[in-house]
């Protein structure tokens, strides 16, 4: 009798250490799935704050404004007087790209200028206006074509 | 955990500093997903398009083709040129998509969905020759100003919608009408949300044609985003800024469509010849109507040799904007003379038509294929330069590849 109600203890302790040793490990599985999902949930007391700083400042200082065999890398714009005046106040709605594929004189330049300042909402440029349009007409000058120009940069290729 | 994590923030720190701003809900962005404004660097992946195009400008989106990749009968998405003069739409939603007819010309106001549109009106494909005006300006001299368009401005793929003049006889037209424009969901370059980047139309004659359609499909699909998914107009033969994309309202004037780049210089012309560089008033320009006579060699790609005794086989097409092609000739001596070429004829009117010839070269040396087409009314393409004006439009100066007999 006595030893029946003894095992009878027994099964029910090692019955209470299972469940509290599952339910702990339940609430380990759910807190571990809450972080994974909500990563934001330590994110003061993460160490990251820091190192993502230090990964923004070197993308800033050391790329942003390269210039690389004469060429402003980011807008392919050549590096000549008056170059971040230009990136500063003709990059801003459209691509620089829009600026070195086209060769224009003073008076074109100017009125292109005029042009974007009556439709396109350009602002008034200023004292800028002055640098800005010799930048433009020393880097970019109209090119003589004449009527037809020679075929160039031919890549030629065996034709099979 | 941590290192994944880390990796996370560090990526979107980065992209917080090239997009200028914090990137809200930042850590909720699904796995893969780049944000739009970081889309930019692969412009050939964004828009499906193949890797030898030419990008002439990156905002707004301004893309190329070259001779060799325009190659197919009907143009494919991957090789058909982009041309945006704003910023392209966001967010379209084509279930809530309507299309607003109206205007002083319009005896009432009407607006329709899109499933409206495809199930009320019969619906048609056509295959149409769509060309910037500026394509070829790179050519100019003195140059002209805007993008430097060489070639691969055109394209001429399937086009399947609903004819704008069933929808204009189901809305009713008063007889005063003379014009159409269009206005569609493209953002300003300067985001200013009271400016539209474009608004062209077309004169009620070419608005009612047959093959001027309001487009939802190309080439059996939807149209592509960049070509103006999910509604745009399509009028084959004129300048390709006429077939307005992701439009959502159509107006009937009773005078000229004066919307944005109708006036001034944009798509037009002096109304007579000038000489080179010569200032032309406003009001002396008239605007772009037909697209002039052209033709590509597609066949093979410029710069290729080959050797003695060899006979090449070159094709390509040829369009003549309202008109039809009924010749195409080509010269291997500068022009001094002309052999002609085999020339389909269009699938439907406003196609482009496909040409071959097979060509033998008398000796070894450098030549060039000359490409020439003659039109119904006799014209043919100039070998040099045509009339210069203001913004290098309409250049139909022959196509030209280099060949190497060696």
């Amino acid at each position: 009798m006595e030893d029946h109600k003894k095992f009878r203890l027994l099964v029910k302790a090692i019955y209470r250490l299972l469940l509290s040793l599952f339910g702990l490990f339940a609430v380990m599985v759910f807190t571990l799935l809450f972080i994974m999902y909500n990563p934001d949930l330590f994110k003061k007391a993460d160490l990251n704050v820091g190192e993502e700083k230090q990964y923004v400042a070197v993308t800033d200082e050391e790329d942003f404004d390269k210039i690389e065999n004469g060429i402003h890398l980011r807008t392919g714009l050549v590096d000549a007087e008056g170059l971040m005046t230009v990136v500063n106040n003709c990059t801003n709605c459209h691509s620089a790209k829009l600026v070195t594929q086209n060769r224009m004189n003073k008076e074109r330049w100017v009125s292109t200028i005029r042009w974007m300042q009556e439709t396109q909402n350009l602002w008034d440029l200023g004292p800028n206006e002055e640098v800005i349009v010799n930048y433009l007409v020393t880097n970019y000058p109209p090119s003589k074509k004449g009527r037809r120009e020679i075929l160039k940069d031919i890549e030629w290729y065996v034709l099979k | 955990m941590k290192r994944r994590n880390f990796v996370k923030k560090a990526v979107l720190g980065t992209m917080t500093s090239v997009i200028g701003a914090e990137i809200v809900f930042g850590t909720t962005l699904p796995n893969g997903y780049i944000p739009l404004g970081l889309q930019d660097p692969d412009p050939f992946k964004m828009f499906d398009k193949d890797r030898g195009m030419e990008v002439l400008n990156d905002k707004p989106w301004n893309i190329e083709a070259k001779a060799h990749l325009l190659d197919d009968k009907i143009t494919p998405n991957s090789s058909m040129f982009i041309r945006n003069n704003g910023l392209i739409p966001e967010n379209i939603d084509a279930s809530t998509w309507t299309l607003t007819i109206d205007g002083e010309s319009v005896k009432q106001k009407k607006t329709y969905s899109l499933s409206e549109l495809k199930s009320k009106f019969p619906q048609y494909t056509y295959q149409l020759t769509l060309e910037c005006g500026g394509n070829g300006r790179s050519e100019f001299d003195p140059p002209a100003k805007g993008n430097q368009w060489t070639v691969g401005a055109v394209s001429c793929a399937n086009w399947t919608g609903v004819r704008l003049r069933d929808i204009l006889a189901d809305v009713g037209v008063k007889e005063d009408a003379v014009y159409i424009g269009y206005h569609a969901t493209d953002v300003h370059l300067s985001r200013d949300p009271n400016k539209e980047p474009i608004s062209r139309g077309a004169p009620m004659q070419k608005a009612l044609q047959d093959e001027t359609l309001i487009a939802f499909q190309m080439n059996g699909k939807d149209i592509p985003l960049a070509h103006g998914y999910p509604l745009r107009l399509v009028a084959g033969g004129w300048p390709a800024s006429v077939s307005g994309k992701w439009i959502n309202r159509i107006s009937v004037r009773n005078v000229v469509h004066d919307g944005t780049k109708m006036t001034g210089d944009a798509y037009r012309v002096p109304c007579n010849p000038v000489a080179p560089g010569e200032k032309v008033k406003d009001e002396d320009m008239c605007i772009i109507e037909s697209m002039p006579l052209k033709s590509l060699i597609t066949y093979p790609k410029t710069g290729a040799t080959i050797s003695t005794g060899k006979t090449l086989d070159i094709r390509g097409h040829a369009w003549a904007g309202e008109l039809e092609v009924s010749k195409m000739e080509y010269s291997i001596d500068f022009g001094s003379t002309w052999r002609e070429c085999t020339l389909d004829k269009p699938a439907n009117r406003l196609a482009w038509q496909h040409f071959r010839a097979s060509v033998d070269f008398p000796k070894k040396g450098y030549y060039e294929v000359w490409a020439k087409a003659t039109d119904t009314r006799g014209n043919s393409q100039p070998m040099l330069l045509p009339g210069w004006n203001p913004k290098g439009y309409l250049n139909n100066a022959c196509h030209r590849i280099a060949i190497k007999v060696i």
